[in-house]
C-alpha cells in the first residue's frame, strides 16, 4: 500500500510531499526515477537526504520545485504542499514566485549553474531586485553582506569577478549566497559542501543553524557525507532506487539501521581515528535500472538477507516506531497492517 | 610495508603561480593574486603525496602548476630528473606522456561527442605512431585495467554514471603509461561506495605499475586511507607535510590542528558533543596577504612575532616539516626578544 507514514501529531510541516512520481521519456522506455516519494519538513528542521548516486535525491528536489523540462521530465503523479498551495498545480509564474524567493536552492554543481558572462555580484543581485524589489544601492550591498555571510574574504572587490575566477569553493559559496538571499523559508541544498573544505563545511553548517534558529529556516540536505548528517540532520531519509528506503531520526538512524543498504552505506565509509582500514569496503553488485515501476525490492540482488517474497513484491516503509520506517520485509518490527 | 625507494620522482623548489590583476580603465596590472607561493615539496618515486587544505588555498593551480599547464611565475619543476618550470610548451609535448591529470568534473572534462573508445584513444592518437589495431588492443587493455566493460567501448559519456566517467577519465590518463598522476579531488563529486571503488582502483593501478600519485582532496578522512604522507596548504602556502600517521595522531601546525578538529564525525553521538576549534576571522585575500604569517589573522595560538615575520618552512623531525613559529628551531630566543 502507498507508503510514508507519517508520525502521528507532529506539527504542521512547511512543506508536505505525498506519493511523487517521475518518469524520464528515453529512447526505448522509461526510466522511473521518483517512485511514490513522501516525506514532509517542519520549521526549523534539517532533513538529511542520503542515498546512492541514481537513487533519485535530485530529480525528486527538481521535481517539486518544477525544474525539470518535460519533455523527457514527467511528473505523474503526487502533491507538493508548500504555504497552502499544491506546487505540481499552481501557474508557471506562481511557481516562479515562490522559486528562489520563499524557497530557496542550491543546485549540485556550481561549476555550471552559475553563468559564465555574469559577474558574481549581478547573479546574487538578481534574485534579490525580482523576488524583494530592491534598487541596485540596496541589491549590491546587500550582496556584499551575503559574500561574506559565506566567507568570500574581499568581498566587495570580488562582486565584480566572473566565475572563473573563483575556486571551485568559493563558486559553492556563491550558489549558497544567491539561495540564501530572499531569506527563505525553505532551502533545498543538494550537496552544497562536497567542494568544500572542512573548516569552510563549519562554517556553512554554522550558519546554516543560526538561520534556522534565528528566522525558523527550514533545510533539505542532499549529501553523500554522511559524517555532515550525523553532525547536523534532525531527520535522514534514506533513498535507493528512487524510492525512500528508510527514515528515521538521526541518532536512531545510525544507532539502529534497519534497512539492509543504509547498514550497507553505513560501513563504507573511512574513518578520520581508529583502525585504519587496508582496504575499502564497496557495495557488491550493480543498481538496479529502473526501466519499470518497481514490483520487486530494488535493492534485493545486492542484499544478503533477501528472502522469497523480496522478489515479487515492493516493500512498503513500515512503522517501525518512534518516527522510524523502513521498506524492508524483514525489518525488526515490520508487521503487515 | 610501503615498498617506496626513497627517491624523488617530482621535485618542486620555490613554486609561485600569480594571478595578475588588472583594473581602472586601461586595464593596468595593479596587483596579483598569489595563488601559489614559494611552495617546495618532494613526491617520492611510488608513493602518494595527499594535498589538502582550505577552499582557496591554491591546491588545484598547484597541481596544474606541476604539470605546467600554466606558465608559471617562478620556481622550479623536476619530474623524473628534468627540469620543467621553464621548459616552452613545444618542448614539454614530449614529456606530456610522463604526467597525466585526472580532473575533479568528469562530467565537464570529457568531451560529449566522442566515443569513450574516441575518448581513451585520443591521447595515443596524439602522442604515439601505433597502428590502429595495436591502438584499439591498447584501448581495451585500459577499458579492462579500470574495469569497464569493452562492449560500452562505442558508448557516449552521458550513457555512463558518475563513477564509471571517472574511471574513462582515468583510463585515459594512463594509456600513455605515465609515471606521475595528479588526482584532483577525484572523487568528490561520487557516492560513498563508488568513491571506495574508485580509490580502490587507484591504489591497485599503484601498486601494478608502480604509479606515483599527487591526489587533491578536502576529504581528510580519504586522504588518511590513500595517502603516504601528506602536505597542508594554507593561503598559497605549505604549512606542514609530514608522514600519514604522524600528521592525524599528532598535528604540529595549529591550522593543521583546526582542520582535523573540524572533519565531520559519521557518528551523531560524537559528531554533537565534540570540541572543535572554529576559527575566528576571515581567511585573507590571497591578492594581499597578512604580514608575517598568512595564519597570523585566525590562530589561536599566535605571537606578537607571527604578525611581523614569516616563519620559515623547515624539517623539525626527520621527515616533518612545518612553517610556525612555535616550531622555529634557530633564531626564534632573538626574534621573540625583541617583543617581550
Ligand atoms: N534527463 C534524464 N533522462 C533520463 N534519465 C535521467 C535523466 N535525469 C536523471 N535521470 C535518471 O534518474 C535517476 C535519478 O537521478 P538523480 O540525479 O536524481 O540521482 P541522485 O540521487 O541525485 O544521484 P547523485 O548522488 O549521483 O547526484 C538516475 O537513474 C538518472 O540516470
Ligand atoms: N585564472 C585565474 N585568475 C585569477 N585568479 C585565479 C585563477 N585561478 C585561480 N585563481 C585564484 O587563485 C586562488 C587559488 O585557487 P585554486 O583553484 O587553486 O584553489 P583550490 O585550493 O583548488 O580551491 P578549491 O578547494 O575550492 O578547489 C583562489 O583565490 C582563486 O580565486
Ligand atoms: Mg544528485
Ligand atoms: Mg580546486
Amino acid at each position: 500500500m502507498p507508503d510514508g507514514a507519517l508520525q502521528p501529531g507532529s506539527a504542521d510541516p512547511v512543506l508536505d510531499v505525498r506519493g511523487l512520481k517521475t518518469v524520464f521519456k528515453v529512447r526505448g522506455g522509461e526510466v522511473h526515477a521518483v517512485n511514490n516519494v513522501s516525506f514532509d519538513l517542519r520549521a526549523g528542521e534539517l532533513l538529511g537526504v542520503v542515498g546512492e548516486s541514481g537513487s533519485g535525491k535530485s530529480v525528486t528536489m527538481m521535481s517539486l520545485l518544477g525544474l525539470l523540462p518535460s519533455p523527457p521530465a514527467d511528473v505523474r503523479g503526487g502533491s507538493v504542499r508548500f504555504e497552502g498551495q499544491d506546487l505540481l498545480h499552481i501557474t508557471p509564474e506562481q511557481l516562479r514566485a515562490v522559486r528562489g524567493g520563499r524557497i530557496g536552492f542550491v543546485f549540485q554543481d556550481p561549476m555550471t549553474s552559475l553563468n559564465p558572462v555574469f559577474t558574481v555580484g549581478y547573479q546574487i543581485m538578481e534574485p534579490l531586485r525580482a523576488h524583494m524589489g530592491l534598487n541596485k544601492n540596496a541589491a549590491r550591498a546587500r550582496a556584499q553582506e551575503l559574500l561574506e555571510l559565506v566567507g568570500i574574504p574581499g568581498a566587495a572587490q570580488r562582486l565584480d569577478d566572473y566565475p572563473h575566477q573563483f575556486s571551485g569553493g568559493m563558486r559553492q559559496r556563491v550558489m549558497i549566497a544567491i539561495a540564501l538571499a530572499c531569506d527563505p523559508k525553505v532551502l533545498i541544498a543538494d550537496e552544497p559542501t562536497t567542494a568544500l573544505d572542512v573548516t569552510i563545511q563549519a562554517q556553512i553548517i554554522e550558519l546554516m543553524k543560526e538561520l534556522r534558529d534565528k528566522l525558523g529556516m527550514a533545510v533539505i540536505w542532499i549529501t553523500h557525507d554522511l559524517g555532515v548528517i550525523a553532525g547536523i540532520a534532525d531527520r535522514v531519509l534514506v533513498m535507493y532506487g528512487g524510492q525512500v528506503v528508510e527514515h528515521a531520526p538521526v541518532q536512531e538512524l545510525f544507532r539502529n539501521p534497519q534497512h539492509p543498504y543504509t547498514r550497507a552505506l553505513l560501513t563504507t565509509i573511512p574513518k578520520i581515528s581508529g583502525e585504519r582500514a587496508r582496504r575499502l569496503t564497496v557495495i557488491q553488485g550493480q543498481p538496479p535500472i529502473l526501466g519499470d515501476a518497481p514490483t520487486a525490492c530494488p535493492f534485493r540482488d545486492r542484499c544478503d538477507v533477501a528472502i522469497a517474497r523480496c522478489a515479487t513484491e515492493n516493500p512498503p516503509r513500515y512503522d517501525l516506531g518512534g518516527g522510524h520506517d523502513a521498506a524492508c520485509f524483514v525489518a525488526k518490527g515490520a508487521v503487515d497492517a | 610495508m610501503l615498498d617506496q625507494t626513497n627517491t624523488a620522482l617530482v621535485r618542486v623548489r620555490d613554486l609561485q603561480m600569480h594571478f595578475p590583476i588588472y583594473s581602472g580603465l586601461l586595464r593596468r596590472q595593479t596587483g596579483a593574486v598569489k595563488a601559489v607561493d614559494s611552495v617546495s615539496f618532494d613526491v617520492m618515486q611510488g608513493e602518494t603525496l595527499g594535498l589538502v587544505g582550505e577552499s582557496g588555498c591554491g591546491k588545484s593551480t598547484c597541481g596544474r602548476a606541476i604539470l605546467r599547464l600554466y606558465d608559471i611565475t617562478g620556481g622550479e619543476v623536476t619530474i623524473d630528473g628534468t627540469d620543467i618550470g621553464q621548459m616552452s610548451q613545444s618542448d614539454l609535448r614530449t614529456k606530456r606522456p610522463t604526467m597525466q591529470m585526472v580532473f575533479q568534473d568528469p562530467q565537464a572534462s570529457l568531451n560529449p561527442r566522442m566515443t569513450v573508445e574516441a575518448i581513451i584513444r585520443e591521447p595515443l592518437d596524439e602522442h604515439t605512431k601505433l597502428s590502429a589495431a595495436e591502438k584499439e588492443a591498447k584501448v581495451g587493455e585500459l577499458m579492462d585495467a579500470v574495469g569497464l566493460n569493452r562492449r560500452f567501448a562505442k558508448r557516449y559519456p552521458h550513457a555512463f554514471s558518475g563513477g564509471q566517467r571517472q574511471r574513462i577519465g582515468i583510463a585515459r590518463a594512463l594509456a600513455l603509461n605515465p609515471k606521475f598522476i595528479v588526482c584532483d579531488e577525484p572523487i568528490a563529486a561520487l557516492d560513498v561506495s563508488i568513491q571506495a571503488q574508485v580509490v580502490n582502483l587507484l591504489e591497485d593501478l599503484q601498486e601494478k605499475y608502480g604509479l606515483t600519485y599527487l591526489f587533491i582532496s578536502h576529504d581528510l578522512s580519504m586522504v588518511r586511507h590513500i595517502a603516504t604522507r601528506i602536505a597542508v596548504m594554507y593561503l598559497g602556502k605549505i604549512v606542514e607535510l609530514a608522514p600519514r600517521a604522524e600528521l592525524y595522531s599528532d598535528p604540529l601546525h595549529p591550522y593543521t590542528k583546526a582542520l582535523l578538529s573540524a572533519v565531520p564525525e559519521p557518528d551523531p553521538a560524537i559528531a554533537q558533543t565534540r570540541e572543535r576549534i572554529v576559527l575566528q576571522g576571515d581567511v585573507p585575500s590571497p591578492a594581499n596577504p597578512p604580514k608575517g604569517c598568512n595564519f597570523c589573522t585566525r590562530c589561536p595560538a599566535v605571537m606578537p612575532v607571527c604578525k611581523d615575520i614569516e616563519p620559515t618552512y623547515q624539517e623539525v623531525t626527520p621527515g616533518r616539516f612545518v612553517a610556525c613559529h612555535l616550531f622555529e628551531t634557530t633564531g626564534t630566543a632573538e626574534k621573540t626578544a625583541g617583543y617581550i
